[in-house]
């Protein structure tokens, strides 16, 4: 059982004290340096302050978590939990409560949030497709099937939010990236681009403008540049792998417009020891940074001065600091066992690592690389902070 | 982009064994953990469920019921010969972002998860 004390914190405070009848409130908080953890094989999330670097309280009831992920409010309230057995899961952070609970899939993959806030937009493995519901009450709002023009149903990863209520995914058999217009929900609009072989996930750039879709079955990114999209999709990095024999990959890498820093964006190679340097001006290849193992996340610190990459089964113990400046690896780390997943504070002084195999929490100090906390969790893996809620992609 | 313009055949990420091969991956594999008769010693046999369940399931699911790959539930497997399984998981799958895992299961080890799995996996 998990101590009692942990979930007698923030607003549940306040409402018992409104029920007695209490005159004086508690003070108000904000939410701004909150998040959530995922704590996969017990389908709960806990929810964490960045600032005291602890665990405030846990939210069960959560369904299948094995993989998950979130989005945010944009008041930074609600954390919109995406599980794997298709749960929207609607969960108040301010209270540990849960506001609201579907099941709109049978399996699915993650989800994204408008620029207005207003809908809240979920990816499906099964049956494949998006789904767009409206954030205030979870009701559906809208059902695009990833059907093809061979009738065939494609899984859909890589969802990102563009502007205008817009969003852009990825469909892994049919090898296509679908930008669906959202902007009249209950009649959206979509226009649908050839990608190239088995998009398996993808990112969008921080000011909203590239949607770029990393490829599984080819050496190369497909980018479609949504300002321009009548361009269509154009390849980069093509032919990285140069005819090499390619590793098996343990573990597909996950991409979002964190990767982009400084005018260059580091992108994990697929069945490599490298992580990609292209510069987002021209989209070409700049230099690769050998690294030791296949890149999952290959994550920019908010400040972009450094890259933090972890990597795939087997080596999924050891982290890397890669150094822009010197495009080279600075610092490799052993923060756990099986770090699945990090997450930098808003403004980038402390990282949060997840060691899933480790059942804790560990969070690093980004100047000294050195461990300042350590949060226990049950078999943690995703890490979302509320600083998500403002950006683009996230 | 036209499929045409494939920088490289998908079957280069695969290793260059056939199956002929097959017979060579217990001699291959990690050190003799599983003992000539039965299965794998009692803590390897955690180690595999874990290795499942964990990290097969980042693609299968934590509780196998799919994701990217498909599901691996004792439904789905039982209908399905052994061997093709076995064989599955020491060599990957050709067009898939299924890996092999020879050097991490022997054919042993890759015997017994598809007896488990067939059975109905056990839980961690």
């Amino acid at each position: 059982m998990k101590p009692a004390a942990s979930r007698l914190l923030l607003l549940p405070a306040l409402l018992l004290s409104l029920l007695a009848g209490c005159a004086s409130a508690p003070a108000p908080r904000g939410s701004g340096d909150l998040g959530v953890v995922i704590e996969r094989s017990i389908g709960q999330v806990q929810v964490v302050n960045t600032t005291t670097k602890t665990s405030l309280a846990k939210v069960p009831g959560l369904g299948d978590l094995s993989h998950a992920s979130v989005v945010f409010s944009r008041d930074q309230r609600y954390a919109y939990v995406f599980g794997r057995d298709g749960g929207l899961t609607k969960v108040d952070i301010l209270t540990a409560s849960i506001a609201k609970r579907i099941v709109q899939a049978g399996n699915a993959i993650g989800g994204a949030i408008s620029q207005d806030g207003k809908l809240v937009v979920a990816q499906n493995y099964e049956p494949g497709g998006i789904k767009a519901f409206d954030a205030e009450t979870l009701e559906l709002v809208a059902d695009i099937p990833s059907v093809d023009m061979n009738g065939v149903r494609s899984k859909v990863v890589g969802l990102a939010d563009l502007s205008g209520n817009r969003f852009a995914f990825s469909l892994f058999e049919a090898g296509e990236i679908w930008v669906a217009d959202l902007s009249s929900p209950k009649a959206p609009k979509v226009q649908k681009y050839s990608a190239g072989k088995q998009p398996y996930d993808a990112l969008v750039t921080p000011d909203g403008r590239y949607y770029i879709a990393g490829l599984f079955g080819e050496d190369g990114l497909a980018m479609l540049d949504t300002w321009q999209p009548e361009l269509g999709v154009k390849k980069i990095l093509a032919g990285y792998g140069k005819g090499e024999q390619a590793l098996p990959v343990y573990k597909m890498p996950h991409l979002r417009g964190w990767s982009v820093a400084g005018g260059k964006a580091y992108l994990p190679a697929i069945g490599r020891h490298e992580v990609l340097v292209v510069d987002t001006k021209t989209w070409q290849e700049t230099g690769r940074i050998p690294v030791k193992s296949q890149p999952v996340f290959v994550m920019a610190r908010p400040d972009g001065r450094e890259v933090w990459v972890n990597f795939a089964f087997p080596d999924n113990g050891w982290v890397q600091v890669l150094d822009t400046l010197e495009g080279k690896v600075t610092h490799t780390l052993q923060p756990g066992k099986a770090i699945l997943h990090m997450e930098f504070s808003p403004r980038g002084e402390a990282v949060w690592l997840s060691a899933r195999d480790d059942n804790k929490v560990t969070v690093f100090d980004t100047r000294s690389k050195q461990p300042v906390a350590e949060l226990k969790a049950d078999s943690p893996s995703g890490i979302f902070f509320t600083s998500r809620a403002a950006r683009t992609g996230f | 982009m036209k499929p045409a313009l494939l920088s490289r055949p998908l079957f280069s990420r695969l290793p260059a064994f056939g199956l002929g091969s097959l017979c060579l991956a217990g001699a291959l594999g990690l050190p003799p953990a599983v003992a000539a008769e039965g299965g794998p010693s009692a803590p390897r046999a955690r180690e595999l469920v874990h290795l499942v369940r964990q990290d097969c399931g980042s693609c299968h699911g934590l509780t196998l019921k799919g994701g990217l790959g498909p599901a691996l539930t004792a439904e789905t497997f039982r209908q399905r010969p052994a061997e093709s399984m076995v064989a599955t998981i020491l060599y990957g799958r050709p067009g898939t972002p299924m890996p092999p895992f020879k050097g991490i299961v022997s054919e042993a080890e890759a015997q017994w998860i598809v007896q488990q799995l067939q059975a109905g996996f056990p839980t961690e």
